[in-house]
C-alpha cells in the first residue's frame, strides 16, 4: 500500500492504494466518483473513458502508479453545471437508452472535440470505435458530436 | 411469451392521504380489496399499512406533480413514457412533472417487472385513469371554489381554466381541496386526438442524472460498512468444487473472508481490485457433476435431432406427407445459431445486507419480485421482512430476469453477516450462463405446379430451448399442409429468455427460408407473403393468431419507404415478423463498392399501436435493429468442455460505432393501444440484412453470425459511400 496524490477534476485527492490498482477502481472504491464505469476490465468497451492531461483513456488498465502529476478529468468535472457542449448536445439529441456507457461514449467526444473541433466522419468513426454501446445508439452519438462540434466555439 | 390481454380489471381509486400533508395523493387498485381500502383510505397512515395500491401519483401544493415509476428501468425508457401518459390525461404540466423510481411494493404495484415487451400494453389504461381521476377531482375542486359547473371548466398544462371568464387555478391551489372530494368510480378519458403529451418526442427525464455521472447503477452502491464480493463459480458447466484451498488468497492484503457455499467461493474483502487479486490466488479444484458439453457434440447432436422421432408436435394442419409426395417442387434448408450472452454493459451485482429483523437488497433486476421471493425461501423468512430498492439497469436483455445474482448475494451477507456487494466481472458475466440457446432448424416446403406454397414443414431443435418455434406465427393459417415440431436436448448449459426469445433467431431463419422459397416459386418476396396473407384471410387454415391487416400494414408502409425494386444499383432485401404482440417489417440495402457488398441502410416500418414517446421509441427501434444487427453478423459464444470460450469483449465481438448502416424508421399510425417495443424490432433485422446479401451476392447465409464466412468475407458494414 502506498499513498498516492491524485490531481482530479481540479482539485487534489489522495488514496491510500496497491500501486498496481488500475485507476478506474480508485476513483469508484476509494474517492467517491463512480460516474466512470466498469464494463470489461480490458480496454475494450471504453466505459471507463476518463481523460489524463486531455486524452481519452481507459481507467481500467491504467495503474494509480502511473498517473504522477497527470490531470485527470472524470465525467464528474467535464463541466461544473453539466453543460459542457457535448452533454448539452446529447441531452437534446436524447441519446441514452441505458445510459451506462454514455459516460465513456461523452468523455471520448469530448476528447476529439477539443483536439478536433470540426471532425470529418472519420475522425469520428475513430475516435468512437472504441466505446460500446449495448443498446445501440450510435445514430444518437454521431449526431451530437456533430451537434456538439457546431457549439463549439 | 403469451400475449397479454389490453382489457384490463375493474379497479377504484382511493385517497391515500391528504389534510395531514396537504396537497393530493391518489392510488389506485382493484379487485376485491378496494371497499376495505377505501374505508382506510381517508387516514395518512394508509402508506405505512400496506393497503393493496397499485400505483400512484401526487400533487403538491406548489404545483410540483410527483409519479411514481414502478417498473425497472433498462434503456426502454419506461420511467419517461409510463409518467407521460399519466401526466397526459391529468393535463399536467410536463415541465413540473417529477418522476421517481418506484422500489419493490406489490402492495401497491402490479406486474413489477420488465419482460416481454408488456409494461406499456398492462398498464396504459390504468395509468390513463389514474391521471384522469386526479383530473376530475381537480375540477371538482375549481367548480366549488368558483362556484360554478364543472362542465364549464376546462384543463390545461396544470391549470383549471373557467372558459366563460378566463379565470385560471392551478392544481398545486386545488390540491388539498381536491383530495377532500369523492374519489370517482368511473372517468371519461380523452379522446386520443386530444392528446398533447402522447406521441410527442420527450427526452429521458434521467439525461441530466446520466449524462453528469451520477450514481444510478447498481454497481454505484456503497454504504457504510459494506464489504465488497467476488465469486469464484465453477468456469465450467457440468462441474462441482471438488476442493478449495483458500490459504494464500486468504492472506492477501485487505481480504476479510473466503467462503464457500454451494458451487461458490466467495472472497470478501474492502475493495474490487483487492479482491479480483486475491481470487487468483484461490486454489478451487472442480470434478465432473454431469455431462460435459462442447460446440463440436452440439453439432453432430443437432444432426441427430433433426432425424429424431421423438418430436413433439406442436401444430399440424391437412397432411404434409401427401402434399410434399405430390409437389412438383421441394425446397429445403437448415438454419443454426450458437448461444449468445447477453453482455449487458453493466456486468451482474447486487447489495445484500441481511440483518436479523430483515434484508435490504438493493441492485439492478427485472424481476424483483421473483428475487425477493427467492430470498425470502433461501433464508426461510417472510418476504415482507425483505425490502428491494431498484436502482437503474445497465442493460438487461434478459439476462436480468434471473434471480441468481442478487439470491447469492443474500446467502452471502447472511454468512458473513456483513453488509456486501457482489461483483460480477465480465468474464464472470460471459461464463455465468443463462445463454440464448443455441439451435438448429429444418425447413421444408412443397411447392405445386403453379409455385404455390401447398406444405410447410418446421423442426426445430435446441439446447434447452423449450419449444423454439412459434408455431401459430406467420405462415401458419396460410398453408393447407403444415408440420412443426421441436425436439429439445437438456444441457447443464443453462439458458434463459434474450431479448426477443427464440425469435430472436428464428424470425431470421424463416424470414431467409420464405426468400429462398419466393424465389424457387419465381415470385416477389414481398408479393409471396402479401399473397400469403391474404390466403390466411380469405381461407384461414386452423387457427390465425397473428392480425393480417396488421402484418400487412407494415409490409405496404416498408415497401413504400424504400421505394421496393425502384432503386437502381441498390440489392433490397425484405423480412417482417410478429413478436409481442407488435410488427415490423424491415427492408435492408446493399450496395457494392468496389465489387464487394456493403450495408448501407435499412428501412423499418412498425406497427406497435399508439407511439407514447416518439424519441424513446424511435431509438428503442433503431436500437433493436443495431442489436438483432450486431449478433447476426457477430454474436457466437462457443464451448469447449463445458466451459465458454469467449471470455469478454476481446473474442465476444459486439458491434461498434461504425458498422452500424443508416436505419430509418416509421411507425403505422393506426390509432390502436399500445402493444410493446422493447422487442419487436430486432427479429427481423437478420433476415432482412441476409436476404439483401443473398440479392447482392447469391450468396445465401443459413447459420448465424454472418462474419467470417468466406462466401461473403468482403463484406462492409455501415461504410458510408
Amino acid at each position: 500500500m502506498a499513498s498516492y496524490k491524485l490531481q482530479i477534476n481540479n482539485r487534489s485527492y489522495e488514496a491510500d492504494v496497491e500501486a498496481d490498482t488500475p485507476l478506474l477502481w480508485v476513483l469508484r472504491d476509494h474517492l467517491g466518483l463512480v460516474g466512470t464505469k466498469y464494463g470489461c476490465g480490458v480496454a475494450q468497451c471504453g466505459a471507463c473513458t476518463v481523460h489524463l492531461n486531455g486524452n481519452a483513456v481507459r481507467s481500467c488498465t491504467i495503474p494509480v502508479s502511473a498517473i504522477g502529476q497527470s490531470k485527470v478529468t472524470t465525467i464528474e468535472g467535464l463541466s461544473e453545471h453539466g453543460d459542457h457542449p457535448v452533454q448539452q448536445a446529447w441531452d437534446e439529441i436524447d441519446v441514452p437508452q441505458c445510459g451506462y456507457c454514455q459516460a465513456g461514449q461523452i468523455m471520448s467526444a469530448a476528447a476529439l472535440l477539443a483536439k478536433k473541433p470540426k471532425p470529418t466522419a472519420a475522425e469520428i468513426d475513430t475516435a468512437m470505435n472504441g466505446n460500446l454501446c449495448r443498446c445501440g445508439t450510435y445514430h444518437r452519438i454521431r449526431e451530437a458530436i456533430v451537434s456538439a462540434s457546431t457549439k463549439l466555439k | 411469451m403469451e400475449p397479454v390481454s389490453l382489457k384490463t380489471t375493474r379497479r377504484d381509486f382511493i385517497k391515500l392521504a391528504a389534510a395531514t400533508t396537504g396537497g393530493l395523493f391518489l392510488g389506485f387498485q382493484w379487485g376485491e380489496t378496494g371497499a376495505a381500502a377505501m374505508a382506510a383510505g381517508a387516514d395518512a397512515d394508509v402508506l405505512l399499512k400496506n393497503i393493496d395500491f397499485n400505483s400512484y401519483l401526487s400533487i403538491a401544493t406548489d404545483g410540483i406533480v410527483t409519479i411514481a415509476s414502478p417498473n425497472p428501468e433498462l434503456g426502454q425508457n419506461i420511467m419517461t413514457s409510463f409518467p407521460m401518459i399519466v401526466a397526459e390525461e391529468l393535463d399536467a404540466d410536463w415541465s413540473k412533472v417529477t418522476i421517481i423510481q418506484a422500489p419493490l411494493d406489490t402492495k401497491r404495484f402490479e406486474r413489477q417487472l420488465t419482460g416481454g415487451s408488456g409494461a406499456i400494453p398492462h398498464s396504459w389504461e390504468r395509468l390513463r385513469k389514474a391521471g384522469a381521476t386526479a383530473r376530475h377531482m381537480l375540477v371538482e375542486a375549481a367548480a366549488k371554489r368558483l362556484n360554478v359547473s364543472a362542465t364549464k371548466l376546462t384543463t390545461h398544462e396544470g391549470m383549471v381554466i373557467h372558459t366563460d371568464s378566463g379565470r385560471k387555478l392551478s392544481y398545486g391551489d386545488l390540491a388539498t381541496e381536491a383530495s377532500a372530494l369523492p374519489v370517482p368510480a368511473e372517468v371519461p378519458l380523452k379522446d386520443k386526438k386530444d392528446f398533447t403529451i402522447i406521441g410527442k418526442p420527450i427526452r429521458n427525464v434521467e439525461n441530466k442524472n446520466i449524462l453528469t455521472g451520477k450514481p444510478l447503477f447498481g454497481l454505484d452502491v456503497y454504504r457504510e460498512g459494506m464489504l465488497q464480493a467476488m465469486i469464484q463459480r465453477p468456469p465450467a458447466f457440468g462441474t462441482k468444487i471438488k476442493s478449495v484451498d483458500a490459504t494464500a488468497a486468504k492472506a492477501m492484503p485487505g481480504i476479510i473472508d473466503v467462503v464457500t457455499f454451494k458451487n461458490n467461493v466467495a472472497i470478501v474483502g474492502k475493495s474490487t481490485w483487492q479482491i479480483n487479486k486475491a481470487r487468483k490466488a484461490l486454489k478451487v479444484e472442480y470434478e465432473a457433476d454431469g455431462a460435459i458439453e462442447s460446440t463440436a457434440d452440439h453439432d453432430k447432436l443437432f444432426k441427430a435431432l433433426l432425424n429424431s422421432n421423438t418430436a413433439t408436435v406442436r401444430r399440424q394442419d391437412g397432411n404434409v406427407d401427401t402434399a410434399f409426395a405430390q409437389a412438383a417442387k421441394v425446397v429445403r434448408a437448415e438454419y443454426q445459431c450458437p448461444f449468445l450472452s447477453h453482455s449487458p454493459l453493466e456486468p451482474m451485482n447486487f447489495f445484500a445486507h441481511v440483518r436479523a429483523d430483515g434484508v435490504e437488497l438493493v441492485g439492478p433486476s427485472q424481476t424483483p419480485d421473483a428475487a425477493r421471493n427467492e430470498v425470502a425461501r433461501l433464508l426461510g423468512i417472510a418476504p415482507d421482512k425483505i425490502t428491494l430498492e431498484l436502482t437503474r439497469l445497465g442493460g438487461g436483455f434478459g439476462r436480468r430476469l434471473k434471480t441468481d445474482y442478487a439470491v447469492e448475494a443474500a446467502e452471502l451477507s447472511s454468512l458473513i453477516k456483513a453488509p456486501v456487494k457482489v461483483t460480477w466481472t465480465r468474464e464472470d458475466d460471459m461464463l455465468g450462463g443463462s445463454y440464448r440457446p443455441a439451435v438448429r432448424y429444418r425447413f421444408e416446403a412443397a411447392l405445386d405446379a403453379k409455385g404455390n406454397m401447398v406444405g410447410y414443414k418446421l423442426r426445430g431443435v435446441g439446447i434447452n430451448a423449450g419449444n423454439c418455434t412459434r408455431e401459430d406465427n406467420f405462415p401458419s393459417g396460410a398453408i393447407d399442409n403444415l408440420l412443426i415440431d421441436t425436439v429439445e436436448h437438456k444441457s447443464p448449459i443453462t439458458t434463459g429468455a434474450w431479448r426477443a426469445p427464440i425469435t430472436n433467431f428464428l424470425a431470421f431463419a424463416e424470414q431467409a427460408f420464405l426468400d429462398e422459397v419466393a424465389e424457387a416459386a419465381g415470385k416477389d418476396p414481398i408479393t409471396f407473403r402479401l399473397d400469403l396473407l391474404e390466403r390466411a384471410k380469405q381461407k384461414p387454415v386452423g387457427a390465425v393468431k397473428y392480425d393480417i391487416d396488421r402484418m400487412k400494414g407494415v409490409i405496404t408502409l416498408a415497401a413504400e419507404k424504400a421505394q421496393w425494386g425502384k432503386k437502381k444499383g441498390i440489392f433490397q432485401g425484405f423480412s417482417v415478423y410478429f413478436s409481442h404482440r407488435s410488427y415490423v417489417a424491415q427492408i435492408a440495402e446493399v450496395a457494392k463498392k468496389d465489387g464487394q457488398p456493403v450495408l448501407q441502410k435499412i428501412h423499418v416500418a412498425a406497427d406497435c399501436g399508439i407511439v407514447v414517446n416518439l424519441s424513446g421509441a424511435y431509438q428503442q427501434v433503431r436500437g433493436g435493429v443495431v442489436d438483432g444487427l450486431g449478433h447476426a453478423m457477430f454474436g457466437k459464444l462457443t464451448f469447449k468442455d463445458g466451459a465458454a470460450e469467449q471470455k469478454n469483449f476481446t473474442a465476444y465481438r459486439l458491434i461498434r460505432f461504425k458498422e452500424v448502416p443508416e436505419i430509418d424508421v416509421h411507425f403505422v399510425n393506426n390509432g390502436i393501444d399500445p402493444t410493446g417495443l422493447g422487442e419487436p424490432a430486432l427479429p427481423p433485422t437478420g433476415g432482412a440484412v441476409a436476404n439483401a446479401i443473398h440479392k447482392a451476392t447469391g450468396v445465401r447465409l443459413y447459420d448465424q453470425p454472418f462474419a467470417g464466412k468466406e462466401e461473403i468475407k468482403g463484406i462492409r458494414l455501415g461504410e458510408r459511400m
